[in-house]
């Protein structure tokens, strides 16, 4: 399931990690990426979380409930999570077909999400969330 | 066509080929004869009123030209051409879809008439000459009247496309603050073309905050409604936040009654409120400077 190489990239900046989502995923890719990411945010004690998905012209309900369970999962190992980079169309696509996002925050690219964990930690200093 | 005619009948007169240019020459010689009696025939069946009299008769004489030049010689790009031509030149005039086909069925008629009028005599001859004329007359009425409403919906198209695409502007006020005012009434399809520019527009302008004016827009149906607040919810995933203002009255009630889930809109009565608000949430504080500008 893990074989093949990586269609997307976590990298670490400061506290945080930006995971990058190169190509569409199918659904074991999708899984690999969920462990890898969840893996991570434990071993470098990252604080935030931005997932880009910006490469990705179609969002499933599968990826979007996944993306979901990150933010979940995410939390409950001390980040936030951030999803930045979704296209116009997958956006309305996603609502129209009843998919959101739950409770992880959303923005428009890297930038913004950097920024938007930023006053998130801002706001709680002390905790790691 | 000409099987059933041709049995005890002269062989120099045997199909369409020979009979056309016969029946074109004769329509040709008798013009103006023709052409009188066909724009009295116009007049009097009440068609064409929006025209003078000179426009009439150039109008009559050109049509008429080009008919017997599409009969003599058939080509199809001829006659697209022809009545492509006719309708650009028409349609400006208020002339009416009912109107042209009419003119042409006239002619077609009087043509038809002058022919029986030739050829009475000699009766075969006569059916192998209608044989001849009345596909041609045909397909000529026919491309005309597809023509013609063709050439009036591309002017509609066209129409619809300019004003759909002044109906909702995507307007920069301050850095990642936008507004679109909506003007005129909000259907189906332009609530989708608004959402498609909503979107967009929050993209190129990295934009955080939306103001989304709807005091020109007379009524909503619950359809719309919907879409409206599925465009809010998007533009959150897209990380731009939406505030709608100018709620009339009468669209407050209607949404409420229809029950469309309101909770997650930000709306503020009009947009003055709206930007003020807009700009609180991106940091903004206009302050007035006292010098000659104030009051």
């Amino acid at each position: 399931m893990t074989a093949g190489p990586r269609l997307f990239s976590i990298l670490r900046q400061g506290p945080y990690l930006i995971a990058s989502i190169h190509t569409a995923l199918d659904d074991s890719q999708l899984v690999r990426f969920q462990e890898d990411l969840i893996d991570q945010i434990g071993r470098y004690r990252a604080r935030g979380v931005v997932i880009d998905v910006a490469a990705l012209d179609v969002l499933d309900s599968f990826a979007s409930r996944m993306l979901r369970d990150i933010g979940e999962m995410a939390r409950l190992r001390g980040a936030a999570t951030v999803v930045v980079g979704i296209q116009p169309d997958v956006a309305f696509t996603m609502v129209r077909l009843g998919m959101d996002t739950g409770s992880v925050a959303t923005a428009l690219d890297l930038e913004e999400g950097l920024s938007s964990l930023e006053r998130l930690m801002n706001a709680s200093p002390g905790r790691r969330t | 066509m000409t099987e059933r005619a041709s049995a005890g009948f002269p062989a120099q007169i045997s199909d369409e080929e020979e009979l056309l240019p016969q029946l074109v020459a004769h329509l040709r010689e008798h013009r103006t004869r023709l052409r009188q009696e066909w724009a009295t025939r116009i007049q009097g069946a009440h068609l064409l009123q929006a025209m003078t009299p000179q426009e009439m008769a150039a109008e009559t004489t050109s049509v008429y030209d080009n008919y017997v030049e599409v009969l003599e010689t058939g080509s199809v790009e001829a006659l697209q051409r022809y009545a492509r031509n006719l309708s650009e030149r028409i349609i400006p005039r208020g002339v009416e879809t009912q109107e042209v086909v009419g003119i042409v069925l006239l002619l077609r008629d009087v043509l038809a008439r002058s022919l029986f009028e030739k050829y009475q005599r000699d009766f075969p001859l006569l059916n192998r000459v209608l044989d001849a004329y009345e596909p041609a007359a045909n397909r000529i009425a026919n491309t005309v009247a597809v023509s013609f409403v063709d050439e009036r919906e591309r002017v509609i198209r066209q129409q619809q496309d300019s004003i759909r695409e002044l109906s909702t502007p995507v307007l920069p006020v301050r850095e990642r603050l936008l507004i679109l005012p909506i003007i005129g009434v909000l259907d189906a399809e332009r609530a989708r073309q608004l959402t498609e520019q909503l979107l967009s527009g929050i993209r190129t302008h990295r934009a955080k905050v939306v103001v989304v004016d709807i005091t020109g827009v007379p009524d909503v149906d619950e359809a719309v409604a919907n879409h409206l607040v599925q465009t809010v919810d998007a533009s959150r995933l897209m990380g731009a936040s939406v505030i709608i203002t100018g709620l009339s009255p009468e669209i407050a009630q209607t949404l409420v009654t229809i029950g469309v889930d309101l909770s997650k809109m930000d709306t503020i009565g009009d947009l003055q409120g709206g930007l003020e608000e807009a700009e609180r949430h991106l940091g903004y504080a206009v302050t007035r400077t006292e010098g000659p500008g104030g009051p």
